[in-house]
């Protein structure tokens, strides 16, 4: 024992001589730990969410029942399962609108709620019996979360109007619920839903509650069993965007790890001559290996612990972000404020611990097998170097080869992220060999002593420089795909949206009644070319849930409507209702083209029509089809026809839409131009890539510490190489410019070689990740302005980082220089 | 003086304070108004003839009501076992019914399987108009969830035989086939059942004479079982107020003809109040209060409660003075609203089995 505490304070001793590299050791672990924490963070809290919100109508922690074909159940059905043993609660869940806040209304059934429904009234939860009497016995209550009550301007015991004269109960805070939900009962439900007897699904709660009869006895087969642990359809529509986080988290980890394993390979071919000291004193190999462990895992610890506390901030910092995305994109509802479970702090400084470990591996191995004796190795480096580049070749070339077999034969997201992180391994392994072979050829051409020693020296610094530059390769690549992917979203994006608000006003009334005031009003006004009516409803297809939209037979959409593919006679077949639109997401999920044909399952019964176009549909995670209004209105008869578009000439749009504000109270939630709804849409869109945005940029300032630390440690073991040059005459800033000159243009080789593997990511990201992620496909553009700003930042960057040591080198102490030849090393 | 309802009505009140728990404020003013009058609810008043098979079924007029039977079996393992079966409507508001989730009627269910070893329980509750619970008269059915109390086709109304009673649960099970053939007792007054101290009053009737066969399943071990049952029927509109801090009742198989049921309530200024009835061939007998004793022998540990689980039971005027032992001291119902019921036997002057219930410890 108390040889490893010698042992120990041995090795720290190193540490403290060289608290540069210590820092280094840290940054890395901390860069790697903290970025990853962070996304786990914002991943935790809003799967959290969704779970909270999924809980109150079913999902992840229940199984459930739903309709197997229609769209609600009749709540018989609820009683005959009851009485055959099967413990279910009924959902009736449906969206209202008040006060200009679309709410989701879920009607809940507290007397049977099963015990892990989560949020409602349930006899298990602190709620009193006077709150579950109140929540029962008319006039009911709303249960809502606070920040609900906030956004509706109420307090409670308030009952807010509905459009049809109708008003909720009293509005009462339950403050776990989640933002943008009302809970009521479920007979309040119903009525206010005008769902009579009707309910939307069954919650089934412990199985071990007495025995059951089977399913298919009982409801034959209009009920599908969704098992506990299914995603909800939140989870399941947001899980792209988590995985998306989840990768650059991964990435940054890696990257920080870089950081890591150089540090420790540094520190450990430094140490070699104590540890052979140690060794030959009668240190077993053991014990140094074990006093190796302790002070990485030490470290580990501590770097963790500081990690996962920096992770919470970049979480806190990117949550408002996120929180946003999720809302405009899916319209999940994530608090802004996280909650850190004691698993996340476990996980976080895992990582730390199992990532050290991972990028000490090889030095502990080393060490484990150090020759006590090292006999002298002239050109060793330069072995070791060919040795070294030559097994990294054969790595990229597996990776490669990898590569295509996954985008050969890979199926679905993940395959997409393998594909990519192939592509970039692949590359990243072979930077070296490829910068090998450019000094090879520099070296060829250079016609001064001085240059072909600049580019001997190279080489030699190449196998410390590497990994950095590897790192700095990867983040750019990265920014490069990301940002093109991003541009190129943004070129499409903004097109589509051209094509697809060809109408001038849109307008969403409250109730029938006001819609038919507007559609009076507007024929009024001669400025008012056409009033379209654009219905919705909500079905689902396979499980998922679809939107429904109604089209006017108009030739703004004859001629406007973006599409990807169709029949030729498509507007003709979709007006007489043969034909149906659909969005390019629902279409790849499905495996349909255009010319296939869909059954669908309406409220008035099922029906069959031909897929007569496909359209693309940015940004919606839900699937969409479109058909003509006559069938929408005779299949969804509760469809409310209050939503409608109209064209006129655009100079007359604000004039009109004052009119229509004044006259009709219209807030933007029910009356836009379609100006502000592009503006809107586009919000929406750039806060999604808000966060990529922000994580991209972390991982670039990541990958140029990794080159500064880099820099500075090779900065030191650099002297013997200097020195003789420098007592040859050549000055200091001479050599200092050289060696700046030398690490700019190994960033620039690096960024150069950037750009084709970048636009390879992007072109993943786009052909393959999005698709998989999102269901759409997007046009691939070059921009070359945004490459040549970031081959500008990567200098920069490197610029930064050799600024310190060049600085350092052009002041050095000539005795330093000297001491070089005093001291045989 | 009617102890029967006093009991029941205020275990379901306390039980119907849900998740109000034993300490609820709330049985002082009682579940959804039911400490208050009985206005808007329909009345009990003396002279009204009970008629059957009417009223086998559901009073939703009344605020409250119950289906109570609980039976003392042997296995054919030898082994004794007791057996719960309760069903309890509560009208949450007076005034014309309302259909399907907008009903006022609030059903809750408890049952449980005792033995000298184990004792399980469950309980169900279910909201009326949605057919997940109710009870009808004719043919005879009272039911919650997959539990449920159902008449034959030769079933008589006015014997309420023969019957089959059933309930699941995750680890007991039971399908008992009542038969008698005695008819209903009518307690108090034909079936006007009168509180006299209050005023309050409620119509209850009772079938004492079950002799039940059937099957039983306990963790698992199915046994093939018979003995005897009781079943009361009870409804009203006036609970009692709240100033009993619990109560200690039994229900005694002195004999094929002969049942006994004794009760006090326990009072928190300590004066107990004690009631009984002697049934036999002829009919029931209200037993004078100051002629019951009724005094705890033993003190168990039960859910970390004192309960007296042994008594000393004795009423002079009938020769009958027993000591009564529980078959299993742990038979504690641990649902919303706990309380203590299983089955006891006793010895002395008479020897029998019977069941037991107390409450507020």
């Amino acid at each position: 024992m108390r040889r490893l505490g010698w042992t120990l304070a041995t090795l720290l001793s190193h540490w403290r001589r060289h608290p540069t590299q210590f820092a280094t050791l840290m940054i890395g672990l901390i860069a790697a730990t903290a970025l990853w924490s962070g996304v786990q963070a914002i991943n935790a809290q809003a799967r959290q969410s969704y779970d909270c919100a999924a809980a109150v109508f079913g999902g992840g922690r229940l199984a459930m029942l739903v309709p197997a074909r229609d769209e609600t159940l009749p709540q018989a059905l609820f009683a005959k399962l009851r009485r055959a043993g099967w413990p279910v609660s009924p959902v009736l869940e449906g969206r209202i609108a008040t006060s200009g806040v679309g709410l989701r209304l879920i009607g809940a059934e507290p007397l049977t709620l099963p015990r892990a429904a989560g949020p409602a009234p349930a006899l298990e939860l602190g709620i009193g019996a006077a709150d579950l009497a109140a929540f029962l016995l008319p006039p009911g209550r709303t249960l809502v979360a606070p920040a609900t009550l906030r956004e509706l301007a109420a307090r409670e015991g308030d009952t807010p109007a509905l459009g049809d004269g109708m008003r909720l109960p009293p509005l009462a805070v339950q403050a776990d619920l989640v933002p943008g939900t009302a809970v009521v009962d479920i007979g309040v439900a119903q009525r206010v839903l005008d769902r009579p007897g009707q309910i939307s699904r069954l919650l089934v709660g412990a199985d071990d509650d007495g025995p059951r009869a089977p399913l298919a006895e009982v409801a034959g087969d209009t009920l599908r069993l969704i098992p506990p642990g299914s995603e909800s359809d939140l989870e399941r529509l947001t899980d792209s965007f988590h995985v998306n986080l989840t990768a650059f988290g991964l990435l940054s980890f890696v990257v920080g790890l870089f950081i890591v394993y150089s540090a420790i390979g540094l520190a450990f071919e430094q140490r070699l001559p104590t540890m052979r000291a140690m060794r030959a004193c009668g240190v077993s190999a053991r014990g140094l290996t074990a006093a190796l462990l302790v002070e990485l895992v030490g470290a580990a610890l501590a770097a963790g612990v500081v990690g996962c506390i920096a992770g919470y901030l970049i979480a806190a910092l990117l949550l408002p972000d996120v929180a946003l995305s999720l809302r405009g994109l899916y319209g999940a509802e994530v608090p802004g404020e996280l909650a850190l479970r004691p698993a996340w702090w476990f996980a976080g400084i895992g990582m730390s611990v199992a990532g050290a470990l991972a990028a000490a591996a090889h030095s502990l191995i080393k060490a484990q097998n150090l020759p006590l004796i090292a006999t002298a190795h002239p050109y060793a480096w330069r072995t070791a170097q060919q040795r070294w580049l030559t097994w990294q070749g054969a790595a990229a070339l597996v990776l490669a080869g990898a590569a295509l077999g996954i985008l050969a034969v890979g199926d679905g997201l993940i395959a997409g992220f393998a594909l990519l992180a192939a592509i970039m391994l692949a590359a990243a392994l072979a930077l070296p060999l490829l910068l090998a072979l450019a000094l090879h050829l520099g070296a060829r051409g250079a016609n001064t002593m001085l240059t072909r020693w600049a580019f001997a020296d190279s080489r030699q610094q190449l196998s410390g420089l590497s990994l950095a530059l590897m790192a700095l390769l990867l983040a750019l690549a990265v920014n490069i795909g990301v940002g093109t992917m991003v541009k190129s979203f943004e070129t499409s994006f903004a097109g589509w949206l051209d094509q697809r608000l060809a109408s001038e006003i849109y307008i969403r009334a409250a109730d029938d009644a006001q819609a038919r005031a507007i559609t009076a009003f507007v024929a009024t006004r001669p400025e008012v070319t056409a009033v379209l009516p654009t219905p919705r409803a909500e079905t689902r297809i396979k499980g998922g849930p679809v939107e429904v939209l109604g089209f006017a037979d108009h030739p703004t959409y004859r001629d406007h409507w973006p599409l990807i593919a169709a029949t030729p006679t498509l507007w003709d077949d979709l007006r007489d209702g043969r034909a149906l639109l659909m969005s390019e997401q629902l279409a790849r999920r499905l495996g349909l083209a255009a010319g296939d044909s869909l059954r669908l399952v309406t409220p008035a019964g099922a029906l069959t029509l031909q897929v007569g176009g496909i359209y693309p549909d940015y940004g919606n995670p839900k699937g969409q089809i479109g058909v003509s209004n006559d069938l929408l209105f005779a299949h969804w008869r509760d469809a409310p026809d209050t939503r409608f578009s109209l064209r006129l000439a655009p100079d007359a749009v604000p004039a009109l839409v004052a009119a229509l504000r004044s006259r009709f109270a219209l807030d933007p939630a029910h009356l836009i131009d379609q100006a502000a709804l592009k503006r809107d849409s586009m919000t929406i869109f750039n806060r999604t890539f808000a966060v990529t945005a922000s994580l991209n940029a972390f991982t670039l300032g990541v990958a140029a510490v990794a080159l500064l630390t880099s820099l500075l440690t090779l900065g030191a073991s650099r002297l013997p190489q200097l020195a003789p040059l420098w007592a040859m005459g050549v000055t200091r800033r001479r050599l200092a410019a050289l060696d700046l000159a030398k690490t700019m243009a190994l960033a620039l080789a690096t960024a150069l070689a950037a750009i084709p593997l970048g636009l390879l990511v992007a072109w993943c990201l786009l052909a393959v990740v999005n698709v998989k992620a999102f269901g759409w496909r997007l046009p691939f553009h070059v921009f070359p302005g945004q490459l040549v700003q970031l081959i500008a930042v990567a200098l920069a960057a490197a610029l930064l980082a050799a600024a310190l040591p060049t600085l350092r080198l052009s002041r050095m102490k000539p005795a330093d220089l000297i001491r070089v030849f005093a001291n045989e090393r | 003086m009617n102890a029967e309802m006093s009991r029941r009505a205020l275990l379901r009140l306390a039980a119907l304070a849900l998740a109000g728990g034993a300490s609820s404020p709330l049985r002082a003013q009682g579940y959804a108004g039911l400490g208050q009058d009985a206005a808007g609810f329909a009345r009990v008043v003396p002279g009204v003839a009970l008629t059957f098979p009417r009223d086998h079924g559901p009073h939703p007029g009344f605020r409250i009501e119950w289906w109570y039977l609980t039976a003392n079996l042997a296995g054919d393992d030898k082994a004794a076992y007791g057996v719960q079966w309760t069903l309890f409507r509560q009208a949450a508001m007076p005034g014309p019914q309302r259909d399907g989730f907008d009903s006022q009627q609030v059903w809750m269910a408890h049952a449980a399987a005792t033995s000298a070893t184990a004792h399980r329980f469950a309980e169900r509750f279910a909201r009326g108009g949605v057919g997940q619970a109710g009870v009808e008269a004719t043919p005879f059915h009272a039911f919650i969830d997959a539990w449920e109390m159902r008449a034959g086709a030769d079933t008589d109304p006015r014997t309420l035989a023969p019957l089959t009673v059933s309930a699941a649960a995750k680890d007991f099970a039971y399908t008992l086939n009542l038969a008698a053939t005695r008819p209903l007792v009518l307690q108090g007054e034909a079936g006007y059942s009168r509180k006299s101290d209050r005023g309050q009053a409620s119509y209850y009737y009772s079938q004492p004479y079950f002799t039940a066969e059937g099957s039983l399943s306990l963790d698992g071990r199915r046994v093939a079982v018979r003995g005897q049952a009781w079943l009361d029927r009870e409804w009203s509109s006036q609970p009692l107020a709240a100033d009993q801090n619990g109560w200690d009742w039994f229900s005694l198989h002195l004999s094929d003809d002969v049942k006994l049921m004794l009760f006090r309530l326990r009072h928190a200024d300590g004066r107990h109040f004690h009631s009984g009835n002697w049934i036999d061939r002829d009919g029931s007998h209200p037993l004078p209060p100051d002629g019951i004793a009724l005094t705890p022998a033993a003190i168990s540990r039960v859910a970390g409660r004192d309960i007296p689980t042994a008594w000393q039971v004795a009423v002079p005027a009938r020769g009958l003075s027993i000591e009564t032992a529980p078959l299993n001291a742990q038979s504690y119902m641990a649902t919303r609203f706990p309380y203590w019921e299983g089955p006891i036997r006793f010895r002395g002057t008479h020897e029998g089995q019977g069941y037991l219930e107390m409450t507020g410890y």
